[in-house]
This record gives structure tokens, C-alpha cells and sequence, in this order.
């Protein structure tokens, strides 16, 4: 009952809802970058919102079922095939033994997801299944490799052919260039230009961009101060101002401090809009205030709820 | 939470109390209590705090301040003492005998100076279980490396600034490396894989080359409560 590694992608590796309670430590909360899409993958296959689940980039792993599975994908788009049949993003897919899922064209986004129904069985660390590259800890302590196995957790349903479920979950879901964001603590740090700057141009996302944070390029932002920020906490979502005026957004394997000036902070609901964005793309950033951020995420979390509850009534018609 | 913008041993102490003030009174919906040098940021989980109240960030912000109001500033911190041994021979300590050169002393002296005292954790960041210490005398304060080293092994001691530092992992860095410990400070086998907690107060030891080469992890005990 498992998956195998049959040729490894760029940066393959395991990832659930993150290591909350260490950070004090210096142990960040990691995760998958796109929270969302491992929540709908998770949803598809009937697990927990925050199940472990495999987080792909372009290109990604060649992956072998050594038996039937009942799966999803979710996030990015990268063209997957099952034996060389296109599968669709955002389905409850059924696959028999011996299927070879490979992934054949970057179509959309950039990580892209895929849960198991049950999860996989591997230890918790420090409360969580997400792989820390630095601390080389979590699940397999390093992206994954060809040869490595990953074991189900659940006895999966018996088939022998290929079934893709006729439901899914919508596949624009949470797309959009518009990234909103409230105030950070060191906002009024910037000269007013700079203010009218953030909301009005666009930020190019460079290729200097992983699952540490996102680095933007744009006319240099400016401050209106000398002073010097003492290290502070930062977050997933936080936007540094960079000594050179450039602005960078931490992602998941984020340091738990930094000195950098703190002028944004994105908002939970955008975050896996953010980054589902690949290099040289553009987005915009809008402010608002903490109470419509704080209305927006009980939205997504009803939204969530729905799709929760959607899947798991059709996989209990289906799978009993 | 702000209590100040200046680094002084005050303003981090009263820091640290209201860490262990959270800590100790912690709400099921907190997600992680982080101190800095002069702050404590609060996490909190939205979707939680909402199912008690319409509003997750007034109903945390009355809390927190029903907690500074609570917390006792005159109390002691409730810190551990930590022995960390220390190898200052040149072949670990990289920059020992540069700095000697510059500060027109002898390695000697510089170790002298850096086990003479001891040292408050006053927050933990950059890297898993990396301690930010301080604060060191001012003969022996070097600033930064300019041209940082590309890989600073585990368990290097550093100074950077007034601050002393020690790196639980091989990483990029570009503090004065002193000398190094044979303790693991980060060891994601172990329970509580980082050793140095916020608070701690931290006393370096010199050990031999020949004591760091034969040091049995399994016989020290660096922490006393």
C-alpha cells in the first residue's frame, strides 16, 4: 500500500497545515505554501483539512501507485498523466495498480498537490508531518528522491481501470493578481511616494523566489527614517522593505525574526494567491483594514466548510 | 507588544516576563508567543477566537491587556543557568587570533573576557535554536564579518557586535567565530530539540582541544534548572 519516488521533480516534498508553537525556538511553522489547495486536495480524498499531502514544483516527480488509490490533485496545473491519460486538476480520482503518474507541461501556478485518501503514514515531529529542509527534520527531512516510498495510512478502494469522479471543485479557485493586505507595523516607516507607490504600481515577482519568501522588483520604495528595526517576529504574509528599497514577501520557510522593516502583512485569504504566482508575473497590492481581512477569512472558512462537507457526502455515495 | 526600540537588558527583561507571564496563562487559541529583543508577538488562531467573539483581534488585544495589566514586573525571570563548553583553539575559533591581532591583545585575553561572565538568551531566531546573547564586554565586541562566510560549521561560537551567538547548524553566517562547543544546540532527535530557551542565562566554559575531541555528550548535563 504506498506511492514510490520513480524519478525525482525539482523540489518534491511532504507538506501538511504546519508546525504551530515552536517558533520561539526559531522553528518556523512551514507547511504548504498553498494552504487552499491542500485543504481541497484533502477534501477530494475525505481526509482532514490539514493531512499531509505531496507539494510539487515545475517540473515535478514521476510517482508509481504499487497498488489501487484513491486520490486528488489539486493547486497548480502541470498537465498530470496516469499512464499517459490526462487527468484533470481538482477531481476524486481513482487509479489501479501500477499506474505511473507523470506530470507532461507547467500549464498553471506553482505548486501543485496530491493527497491520498487516509494520508500517508509517516511520524510527526514536533506535531507535524512538514518537511523542514533546514532543520532536515519532518516527514523525510529533505525533498523527496527516487527510491522513496510512501506508505498509506488507509486500505484504499480496489479498481482496474482509471475513474475520474465527474465532480470537482471549481479550478480558477482563489486565481487573481490582486493581492490585499493590511497595514505592517513599520508601514508608516515609508515616505509618502512610497505609500501612493504600493497601491498603485504593479510588483514583478523575480525568479529569486521559493518556498522562503517571494522577492519583488519594482521602482525602489523609499524610507523616511534612519532608524534601524531591532529583530522582531515575522510571518508567513509579512513584506519586508530590503535595504536596496526592493520588497520581499516570507513564504512558508520564513526565519521566525527579522530586522527588516515590516510595512505589510497579506492577508491569510491571499496568501495562496500569492503563491500560486510564478516568476515575472505581476501582481498588485490593495489595503484594507483588519476587520474586513478578519470578515474575508470567516468567508473562506464557510467557503472551506462547504467544500468540505460537499465531498464528503458525494465520497460517501460513492465509496460507502 | 513593544516595550521599547532601544536593546537594553531592561527593556528585553521586561520582554522576557511577559513571555513567561503568556506562557504560563496560555489560551487554547494561541498558536505561538514569540519574544524578541524589545517585543512579544502573539499568534492566534482567527477562525477559534471567533467562535467566542465577533470580533478575533479586539477580543485578543482586551486579553493581552488584561495581561500586562496582570503580569508582575518586579519579578524575578525565572531563568536556567547553561554551561556550554568551549573549544577557543585557533583550528575552531577562526577569527580568534584576527581579533587578537586587531584588538592589539592575546587570545588569552579574549577568552577571558568571553568566560568571564555570563549571558541572557534574549531571543532565539535566524536558524532553529539560534540564541541571540549579550551582552559581551566592549573589548570584545567586533562588528559583523563584511564579507560573510558561505558555510559556518555547527556549533561555532560567535560575536557580532556586543552579541554572542552560537550556530546549532552548518549555515551561511558572518559573525566572529571564537571558538566552537561539542553540545548540539539544535538535535531534532532529541524531545526538546533546541537546547537554549528565551531567558536562559549562559556561561561559557573553556575547554582543550583534546577535551572538545573526546567530549561525551551522553556524561554532560548543560542545563541546571
Amino acid at each position: 500500500m504506498s506511492v514510490s519516488i520513480v524519478r525525482s521533480g525539482l523540489l518534491d516534498v511532504v507538506q501538511d497545515g504546519g508546525r504551530w508553537g515552536h517558533q520561539h525556538e526559531g522553528i518556523n511553522p512551514g507547511g504548504a505554501m498553498d494552504v487552499v489547495a491542500m485543504e481541497v486536495a484533502n477534501a477530494l480524498t475525505g481526509n482532514a483539512p490539514s493531512e499531509a499531502v505531496i507539494e510539487m514544483c515545475f517540473p515535478a516527480a514521476t510517482l508509481r501507485f504499487n497498488q489501487s488509490a484513491c486520490i486528488a490533485l489539486s493547486g497548480a496545473d502541470f498537465g498530470a498523466l496516469a499512464n499517459g491519460k490526462p487527468v484533470p486538476v481538482h477531481h476524486t480520482i481513482m487509479v489501479p495498480a501500477n499506474t505511473e503518474l507523470t506530470f507532461a507541461k507547467n500549464v498553471r501556478g506553482a505548486f501543485a498537490y496530491l493527497s491520498v485518501r487516509g494520508g500517508f503514514a509517516i511520524a510527526s515531529w514536533l506535531g507535524s508531518k512538514s518537511t523542514n529542509l533546514k532543520a532536515k527534520a519532518g516527514a523525510f527531512g529533505r525533498a523527496l528522491r527516487a527510491g522513496d516510498n510512501l506508505t498509506f495510512n488507509a486500505p484504499q478502494p480496489e479498481v482496474s481501470d482509471m475513474q475520474i469522479f465527474p465532480w470537482s471543485v471549481a479550478n480558477d479557485f482563489y486565481y487573481g493578481t490582486e493581492i490585499r493586505c493590511i497595514t505592517g507595523p513599520e508601514f508608516d516607516w515609508l515616505d509618502e511616494a512610497s505609500w501612493d507607490a504600493i497601491v498603485t504600481s504593479s510588483f514583478k515577482l523575480t525568479s529569486l523566489s521559493d518556498r522562503m519568501g517571494y522577492r519583488f522588483e519594482s521602482g525602489p520604495l523609499k524610507k523616511n527614517t534612519t532608524d534601524e528595526l531591532l529583530s522582531s517576529a515575522v510571518m508567513r504574509g509579512t513584506v519586508q522593505l530590503l535595504p536596496s528599497g526592493q520588497i520581499i514577501c516570507l513564504m512558508a520557510d520564513h526565519q521566525t525574526t527579522g530586522g527588516y522593516p515590516r510595512i505589510l502583512q497579506v492577508i491569510g485569504v491571499d496568501l495562496p494567491k500569492l503563491a500560486q504566482r510564478r516568476a515575472h508575473e505581476s501582481v498588485t497590492f490593495r489595503l484594507i483594514s483588519l476587520e474586513e481581512a478578519e470578515a474575508l477569512w470567516m468567508e473562506h472558512c464557510r467557503l472551506m466548510g462547504q467544500i468540505q462537507s460537499a465531498c464528503r457526502l458525494k465520497l460517501k455515495t460513492i465509496l460507502g | 507588544m513593544q516595550f521599547g526600540n532601544v536593546l537594553d537588558e531592561r527593556t528585553n527583561e521586561n520582554a522576557l516576563r511577559f513571555f513567561f507571564h503568556l506562557i504560563k496563562n496560555r489560551s487554547d487559541y494561541w498558536l505561538d508567543i514569540i519574544p524578541a529583543y524589545t517585543s512579544v508577538t502573539l499568534i492566534y488562531n482567527v477562525t477559534s477566537v471567533r467562535t467566542r467573539s465577533s470580533n478575533a483581534f479586539s477580543s485578543v488585544k482586551q486579553e493581552i491587556e488584561q495581561a500586562l495589566h496582570a503580569c508582575d514586573w518586579n519579578q524575578q525571570l525565572p531563568s536556567r543557568k547553561v554551561t556550554i563548553p568551549v573549544c577557543y583553539h585557533s583550528q575552531l575559533g577562526l577569527d580568534i587570533a584576527r581579533m587578537a591581532e586587531e584588538k592589539k591583545t592575546s587570545e588569552s585575553e579574549l577568552i577571558n573576557l568571553h568566560t568571564q561572565r555570563t549571558y541572557r538568551v534574549f531571543m532565539i531566531g535566524f536558524l532553529p535554536g539560534f540564541a541571540y546573547m549579550g551582552t559581551v564586554d566592549k573589548q570584545l565586541a567586533t562588528p559583523r564579518l563584511a564579507q560573510p562566510r558561505t558555510n559556518v560549521p555547527a556549533g561555532s561560537v560567535g560575536v557580532a557586535g556586543e552579541q554572542t551567538g552560537i550556530y546549532p547548524l552548518d549555515s551561511p553566517g558572518g559573525w566572529n567565530i571564537v571558538g566552537r562547543t561539542p553540545l548540539k544546540l539544535f538535535d531534532a532527535q532529541r524531545t526538546d530539540p533546541v537546547l537554549l530557551q528565551p531567558g536562559d542565562v549562559v556561561q561559557f566554559v573553556s575547554i582543550s582541544r583534546k577535551e572538545f575531541d573526546g567530549f561525551s555528550l551522553a556524561n554532560f548535563n548543560p542545563v541546571q534548572s
